[in-house]
């Protein structure tokens, strides 16, 4: 056969049966560009940095490619070991591992990487393979057994201390028993019992956590020290106002009175140059995202792939929702990166994984509903 | 598996329940993340539309920085456009307080880079306390090129600090227009709290002396200011957004003729005391020269200390400005004015003569007042006793006339106040007199305090500029000129020069001319009648000269110092020279005045010649006043 008619006849069998999900895909591709686009506005028009995180799209979307051609079953069997793996690379890290201030990398040699980061996969799927095989919706021992899941890489993640990665993990495993059906009176009393123990958790924070927090609270108590980064994001956003000062006339960023703007306040720097318009715009995007990802669960062949599915999908809302937060002064500074949009590999990566695991979950998905 | 196998009957239902039990968690999750992302949305509201205003002003001000021009300082020149003060480049050492953490240590280590002394370390420290934290502030002026290479070897040491070009003063003068000019030095902290920092913002020196402090805001101009656009660390990015560009400070144009007040100091030669000369027509001042004189270039960029001590230590007083503001005991020159008086007040006719014996007697008093001749000259009209200098004529003329009446005719030629010449710093001299004597000493005025009033002596002071002045009043028949040095003023190189208008002067307080003529007659004579007291004077110019000379005893004959310097004629006597040309219609008065001498005629009288012959060189005619 012609290879020129050969892939024509792939590409329309791909297209009339597809294995990915379009909108979903399409949505991932937009939300990339929009990343790159303002990546390379708030590093003042730096191509190389802009390649790199091209590069490293190209990376994730390697994973994404390979992820959704395993069947959710294989994942499913191969789990428990996934799961036990990684929290053994953070063990690792807790004994070898490197970074400044805070220990979250492992050398392999060839490349290094955040084992944290692959907990963001690995919890949920644990917590899905647990409930898939329990009835639903759980009980109270099933919740303390999935607690202790839960509980085991967070703790080793909040000890690096990366506070925000231990956050989304904790959200990604909840969410997948919120989804698995938790009576609404045991979330109630749960919420209850952890507003109760919150003055514990000051106890075990670092005293940066602390500052943080406290700054958070009050940022105009030390403008130019720990305040600076939330009242200069503040104007930053503010002074954006509806429409925005357009693409790379963010005087914020471009003077550099707005830190880490390629990174974690990057948020920032759209809103100052984009304004609220484009914000609606881009929450807009995400909460497509959100929701297209929890239709594919909906339409999972069985727990495993539904709660899998679900929690990731509610995982991103989170990324999105806690760095907002933080660069509007809503919520205290954690580093959590917006997804597709913050410059840095792993994160990238591993969030278009997770979107691979939804995509073949869509593809392997229940005929009635297709 | 086992309990799937058991419940396969239900499996399908449970199955289909649970999935409807997902769904229905999947949308109460969608609803929950929806409200969330609505309310971040509602918090992006709050910001960028509710507080738009604030954030926006908030960013401005965060890039924004407006940033001062200094205007350029105005140029002083002479009469004929002779440099006299002008602006060279030159690099300063700036530093940014805000951005030193330590600057105790910053100090100590740039010091071991560009030596700092401890006036420029107190300047900076006192200056600092009137700027703000952002403000640069000027620590060193005037790098020498070595300097500012070391400096830039070195300078990723000292951030907040760097080298600034900036205009300085220079006067190519030097010593001529040390006290006329004056300088500019460094602004201090005494000046910096009675500035508009505003206006100054960005200026590093301002006048402190002569003209250069009495013109102060003419030359200064105004400042422009540019706003330029900042990042974080207040590094300027790109191009300024808007520029408002400074008004340079006005050219000014001095009626000082550079030439002659050169002859002047030549002629002076550094003997402590002064020469000021006037255009009688108009009062404009075409040299004024006080001796010893000091190069006011040391002062522009601050003096150092031992140069100061120098200068401040000198027994000559080279700061003092001997033309404006030193005392000189006027002695005969003031007959003359005296002269005019008696026969304007109706006292004396000019054919009135009076018996000179040697000695003059206060009827009923003992104590006798010399004549300059032992054993008198004889008979003398008022002619011959302005010529010769006769004491007695004037003994009894001053008697006759009474102290009121004598103070209050003298003061019709400025004696006793300052004359408004347009230089900081004028003294006003002293012009004895009833009420003069009782603010200052509490006691009536004697008959023996009016008879040597009358030749000069006793309280009297004045300063050559106010002898200068009254000559010139005099020889202009009583009509009195402001004497000035500003001519005129040019708002920038092609502008015009806007000639500065003089107040019109009052008319002559002289009734009858001929009693003027009277006078003049009596001072020609002083330089052309074999028996004037400086005859010969004249001799080769083409103009008729008429003058009077002075000398005055500089200590009462009956004083201690008298007997103790006894031994050096030179030290007692103050000697002074009055003159004017032509003596018909005069074109300029010049007044010589000397600290230490033996006659007015024999020191001073010559200084004055020079100067006339260097005045003819330039002389219209009288063509153009």
């Amino acid at each position: 056969m012609n290879p020129l008619l050969r892939l024509r006849a792939w590409l329309r069998h791909s297209l009339r049966e597809p294995r990915m999900d379009l909108p979903l895909l399409g949505a991932l591709i937009l939300l990339a560009l929009v990343g790159l686009t303002t990546l390379y506005s708030a590093s003042d028009l730096d191509r190389h940095l802009v390649v790199g995180q091209a590069l490293r799209f190209a990376l994730g979307g390697l994973f994404l490619l390979l992820l959704s051609r395993v069947p959710p079953n294989m994942l499913r069997n191969w789990t428990p070991w996934l799961y036990f793996a990684s929290l053994a690379l953070l063990v690792a890290v807790a004994v070898i591992g490197q970074g400044r201030g805070a220990n979250r990398w492992l050398n392999l040699g060839v490349v290094r990487f955040q084992p944290s980061e692959l907990v963001k996969l690995t919890l949920p799927m644990m917590v899905a393979w647990y409930l898939h095989a329990r009835e639903l919706p759980p009980r109270w021992l099933t919740l303390g057994a999935v607690a202790v899941l839960i509980l085991a890489p967070t703790l080793l993640i909040a000890k690096q201390p990366d506070l925000g990665t231990a956050l989304l993990v904790t959200a990604s495993g909840v969410f997948a028993v919120f989804l698995a059906g938790l009576a609404w009176w045991r979330i109630f009393a749960l919420l209850g019992a952890a507003a109760a123990a919150a003055p514990l958790l000051w106890h075990f924070m670092h005293e940066y956590q602390r500052d943080r927090l406290r700054m958070f609270l009050n940022p105009e108590a030390d403008p130019l020290g720990n305040g600076w980064h939330i009242i200069q994001s503040e104007i930053a956003v503010g002074s954006g106002g509806l429409a925005g000062k357009g693409w790379h006339h963010g005087t914020q960023s471009r003077l550099e009175f707005l830190p880490e703007h390629t990174t974690d306040f990057v948020f920032a720097v759209f809103s100052e140059e984009w304004g609220w318009i484009g914000v609606i715009a881009l929450l807009a995007l995400y909460l497509f995202i959100v929701g297209r990802g929890l239709v594919i669960a909906a339409n999972a062949r069985d727990t495993y792939s539904r709660l899998l599915a679900g929690s990731i999908s509610m995982a991103f809302f989170v990324y999105v929702m806690v760095n907002g937060g933080m660069i509007t002064g809503l919520l205290p500074v954690v580093g959590v990166p917006l997804p597709l949009i913050s410059y840095g590999g792993t994160s990238a990566v591993s969030l278009l994984a997770g979107f691979g695991v939804l995509m073949s979950i869509h593809a392997h998905r229940k005929f009635m509903s297709a | 598996m086992k309990k799937r196998q058991k419940n396969r009957s239900g499996k399908i239902k449970d199955a289909q329940r649970e999935a409807e039990r997902f769904r229905r968690r999947a949308l109460a999750g969608f609803v929950l993340i929806a409200l969330c992302l609505g309310g971040l949305a509602a918090r992006f509201w709050f910001l960028q539309v509710a507080r738009h205003a604030e954030f926006a002003a908030r960013s401005d001000n965060n890039r924004i920085s407006v940033r001062s021009i200094p205007p350029t300082r105005g140029l002083i020149y002479d009469r004929n456009g002779v440099l006299l003060a002008e602006n060279i480049a030159a690099f300063r050492l700036e530093v940014v307080p805000e951005q030193i953490k330590d600057m105790g240590t910053m100090l100590d280590a740039l010091g071991h880079v560009i030596a700092l002394s401890d006036d420029d370390i107190e300047r900076f420290y006192a200056l600092r306390k009137s700027k703000r934290a952002f403000d640069s502030i000027p620590l060193r002026l005037k790098l020498s090129e070595d300097e500012i290479a070391r400096f830039s070897t070195q300078r990723w040491r000292f951030p907040g600090v760097d080298v600034v070009p900036y205009l300085t003063r220079a006067y190519p003068r030097g010593t001529d227009f040390a006290h006329v000019v004056g300088y500019v030095g460094r602004i201090d902290a005494a000046d910096a709290a009675n500035l508009d920092a505003d206006e100054y913002a960005g200026t590093t020196q301002i006048g402190k002396t002569g003209i250069e402090r009495k013109y102060e805001d003419a030359l200064h101009g105004s400042p422009g200011y540019e706003q330029v656009e900042v990042n974080v660390d207040k590094r300027v990015i790109g191009k300024p957004i808007s520029r408002v560009a400074p008004t340079p400070g006005k050219n000014l144009y001095l009626s000082i003729d550079a030439r002659l007040q050169r002859v002047a100091f030549d002629a002076l030669s550094g003997r402590p005391g002064a020469v000021a000369a006037i255009d009688p027509r108009n009062g404009e001042v075409l040299a004024l020269a006080s001796a010893p004189s000091f190069d006011p270039n040391l002062f522009v960029n601050g003096i150092g200390r031992a140069d100061y001590a120098a200068l401040m230590n000198n027994p000559d007083k080279p700061l003092l400005d001997r033309a404006i503001a030193g005392g000189f005991t006027p002695g005969s020159t003031v007959k003359p004015y005296l002269g005019l008086g008696g026969l304007e007040l109706g006292l004396r006719k000019p054919q009135d003569t009076v018996l000179s014996t040697g000695e003059f007697f206060i009827p009923g008093q003992s104590r006798g007042y010399r004549d300059d001749v032992r054993g008198g000259q004889g008979l003398v009209n008022l002619r011959q006793a302005i010529a010769r200098s006769v004491n007695t004529y004037f003994y009894s003329l001053a008697l006759d006339m009474g102290i009121d009446r004598f103070s209050s005719w003298m003061a019709n030629f400025g004696f006793g106040r300052p004359t408004g010449i347009d230089l900081p710093g004028e003294a006003s001299g002293v012009l004895p007199s009833r009420e003069w004597k009782r603010a200052k000493m509490e006691q009536p005025f004697y008959p023996g305090e009016t008879v040597i009033a009358g030749i000069g002596q006793g309280f009297w002071v004045i300063t050559p500029i106010q002898l200068a002045s009254a000559l010139a009043t005099l020889s202009d028949g009583g009509v009195r000129h402001v004497p000035h040095l500003l001519r005129a003023m040019q708002a920038g190189l092609n502008a015009p020069r806007v000639p500065v208008v003089q107040p019109q002067p009052a008319p002559s307080f002289v009734r009858n001319p001929a009693n003027w003529d009277a006078v003049r007659q009596g001072m020609i004579d002083v330089v052309n009648d074999p028996s004037g007291t400086a005859h010969g004077l004249g001799e080769g110019f083409p103009y008729v000269i008429a003058g009077k000379t002075g000398t005055a005893e500089r200590y009462s004959r009956t004083g201690e110092e008298w007997t103790n310097i006894a031994t050096s004629a030179i030290s007692r006597h103050e000697v002074l020279f009055e003159v004017f040309t032509p003596a018909d219609a005069p074109r300029v008065a010049v007044v010589v005045a000397l600290k230490e001498g033996r006659s007015g005629a024999y020191d001073a009288a010559p200084i004055a010649r020079r100067i006339l012959d260097e005045w003819l060189k330039d002389d219209d005619g009288g063509h153009t006043p």
